[in-house]
């Protein structure tokens, strides 16, 4: 009785679910290859109003704004980095998620590999430190015959 | 005893840059426009009555004054804050105040201006932003001052306080005027 109900359950599903017509998903945008140039600046690109959302990512109003510009942009045949140059020079170096390199962002580009070989160099001369260390200590006479005496004579 | 003096100058350095960054406002995006022109533009008027917006405005116009551009909405909730400050500018009048309605409604706009009391010489309406993304807009209120030439000379970000009208934007303003 009970396998019978499962299989009716079963039959009952699938004459649903032929009812459903499932239809290809349509793209949002009109232009796929605008959107996907779109998404690779944009990812770049920092969103001023939520700060640490992607561009691309964004659904505050500015954002929405800004990639329409970015878009209308790429279909007047801009190139990706005068699009970057563009938002730039209103938003300034804060929109972009690379900063670029210049005197005023060097420690921020070097600063971590400073810091590496600054660790490293007092890593090698501490371990250059300890063998001097360990090496310069030999026992004299009157030592290694009281540590013989501890260890229980002979050797 | 000397050993830890190394990482104790290691900790204070580590303690300074982060009492320094931390109390930073990351809010306060330092503006590339400060000392360029400002982007012009010519944008429909918002007119007080409900008669269409004939008349246009651009920076252009306002040639051999120094003056204030500010970035509103009657969405903008912070704009509320800065509102007395703003109509203190106009009582003194001496410092010509001109509006960027940016992205409103104009019915809107109109009733906002009528309940609270309207400061500016003239609005201009920038209903899709266009012109906000040319200012670097990225938060209302936002207000910009502007010089004879049409330079740029100091931006705030958010809203106006009397404290920042006194003590930055009035004497550089007095300082452009000698």
């Amino acid at each position: 009785m009970r396998r019978w109900l499962a299989l009716l359950a079963v039959a009952l599903g699938m004459l649903l679910a032929a009812g459903v017509h499932a239809r290809e998903a349509v793209p949002l945008a009109d232009d796929q290859a605008v959107e996907d140039r779109l998404v690779g600046i944009a990812e770049d690109l920092r969103c001023l109003v939520c700060q640490n959302e992607s561009l691309a990512a964004s659904r505050a109003p500015l954002a929405e704004d800004l990639r329409r510009e970015i878009r209308e942009q790429i279909r007047a045949g801009k190139t990706d980095p005068e699009i970057v140059d563009y938002l730039v020079s209103r938003y300034g170096d804060f929109v972009r998620y690379r900063p670029p390199m210049k005197p005023t962002t060097w420690l921020l580009w070097l600063g971590p590999f400073v810091l590496l070989a600054a660790g490293l160099a007092t890593l090698v001369v501490q371990l250059r430190r300890r063998n001097v260390a360990a090496a310069a200590a030999p026992l004299s006479d009157d030592e290694r015959s009281r540590a013989v005496a501890l260890l229980g004579g002979e050797r | 005893m000397k050993r830890y003096v190394l990482p104790l100058l290691a900790f204070l350095a580590l303690a300074v840059f982060l009492a320094v960054g931390l109390n930073r406002d990351p809010r306060e995006v330092p503006s590339p426009l400060i000392g360029r022109p400002a982007p012009a533009f010519e944008l429909p008027r918002l007119a007080a009555d409900g008669s269409p917006d004939a008349e246009r405005f651009g920076p252009a116009q306002m040639r051999g004054k120094v003056w204030l551009l500010n970035v509103w909405a009657s969405w903008c909730v912070s704009c509320r804050q800065e509102h007395p400050v703003l109509l203190d500018i106009a009582r003194r009048g001496d410092l010509p105040l001109i509006g960027l309605d940016y992205k409103d409604a104009t019915p809107d706009a109109r009733a906002w201006l009528a309940e609270h009391g309207n400061p500016y010489l003239l609005s201009a309406v920038d209903a899709d932003g266009r012109v906000g993304i040319d200012y670097g807009v990225y938060g209302v209120p936002e207000t910009y001052l502007i010089d004879q030439v049409g330079t740029i000379r100091f931006k705030q970000i958010g809203p106006l306080t009397a404290d920042v009208l006194e003590k930055t934007i009035l004497p550089l303003v007095r300082e452009l005027r000698k």
